[in-house]
């Protein structure tokens, strides 16, 4: 006789029964952070356009406690969704010289390391702008 | 020799007579060795014959008992006795359908594998007077593990988004669609790409990684179906900005 039996999935609960699958919809959520910042970069510029009475406002506004809590979550979210993309770059970019693969840590520590001088080029551009 | 009661936790479901499955609870003394696919025989020969599940090597190599053991994706077989408490639970694989007890429907995977033609598809036809088509040690390496594959489905089992959306091709068949991609002799890969790069193909695939997690025989599935998202990216940008590149 055959009566398969589904087992019912919930659609909404799902990612609670297992521990990778938080971490993997912890990783999803952080793209919500950027995705909010985009906005406040967003807001900055219009306000930039607005002039400069305008902007210094926009720029008194990111000193609120309210502001700096928001960029720190954001900063937060940004890093450990970067790592986490990061350490699967292996995966998805493996790179074969001669018979042997790149060992993954040494293609991972390459986006450590562009991440690290690309940063510290902007810090450069900041400090002198400023 | 040590011996160990444990409490086999099993979900049970006969089709003739349930309407939904239901766990029974059976004491079997574990030698400290034993897999537990061992467990399961013991129960199947001393205790109740009516319990139903796949097995055949014992050995990780012909796939046939996968099932979850305290709800993760395992082969019976891998999952030793000692690693576990007094109390183990085992289940069939999620995401597949209860025929009997342990015993999955597998014939919706069957056929995905089917569908993404994993053989070689030689670039030309060549009498078998020319010889067999040569390969060099890096070549072959290009693509050696995803050879590994034993059609556990334990990936499937491990992929919630198969569980979501049943329509999507999956781990393991993308995977093996990749494997022949990837091989020098292969010239197949436009046949395959209509089904791996469709909507229900790769793009399916949200990277969740479980199915490189748990793949008993290491093939990292989920390192597959990112390139050849990759590889289907850079088709399309050819296809769209340098129609010129077309083949």
């Amino acid at each position: 006789m055959n009566k398969p039996y589904v087992r019912p999935l919930s659609k909404t609960s799902w990612f609670l029964t297992q521990p990778r699958y938080k971490r993997y919809m912890l990783r999803e959520v952080t793209c919500l952070f950027i995705f909010a910042y985009t906005f406040l970069l967003i807001w900055g510029l219009k306000r930039l356009s607005e002039g400069p009475d305008a902007f210094q406002g926009f720029l008194n506004a990111l000193h609120s406690p309210w502001s700096v809590l928001f960029n720190l979550a954001v900063l937060i979210a940004a890093v450990y969704h970067s790592t986490t993309w990061f350490n699967v770059t292996p995966q998805a970019m493996p790179i074969q010289r001669g018979e042997e693969f790149v060992p993954g840590n040494i293609i991972i520590g390459a986006h450590y390391a562009v991440w690290a001088v690309v940063s510290l080029i902007i810090l450069i551009i900041g400090i002198r702008g400023m | 020799m040590s011996e160990r009661q444990i409490q086999l936790e099993v979900l049970r479901y006969n089709p003739e007579t349930d309407s939904e499955p239901r766990y029974q609870t059976y004491s079997v003394p574990c030698m400290n060795e034993w897999v537990v696919l061992d467990a399961l025989n013991y129960v199947k020969d001393n205790l109740d014959p009516t319990l139903s599940y796949r097995w055949s090597c014992h050995m990780a190599v012909c796939g046939s008992c996968g099932m979850m053991i305290n709800g993760e994706p395992k082969l019976a077989c891998k999952a030793f006795i000692h690693e576990y408490t007094d109390q183990v639970r085992v289940e069939p694989m999620a995401n597949f359908p209860i025929e009997r007890d342990l015993v999955t429907s597998v014939e919706d995977f069957i056929a995905k594998l089917a569908c993404v033609k994993p053989y070689l598809i030689p670039k030309s036809d060549q009498p078998v007077s020319a010889g067999a088509f040569q390969q060099s040690p890096a070549e072959l390496k290009k693509f050696k593990q995803y050879t590994l594959c034993i059609n556990c489905m334990l990936c499937y089992a491990a992929c919630p988004q198969y569980g979501l959306v049943p329509e999507f091709l999956g781990p393991a068949a993308i995977s093996m669609a990749h494997r022949y991609n990837q091989d020098s002799r292969d010239g197949g890969r436009d046949q395959r790409q209509e089904v791996i790069a469709s909507d229900e193909g790769v793009w399916e695939c949200s990277f969740v990684g479980a199915c490189s997690e748990v793949c008993p025989k290491h093939v990292d599935p989920a390192g597959a179906l990112q390139q050849v998202k990759v590889a289907s990216t850079l088709d399309w940008y050819k296809e769209h900005l340098m129609p010129w590149m077309k083949k």
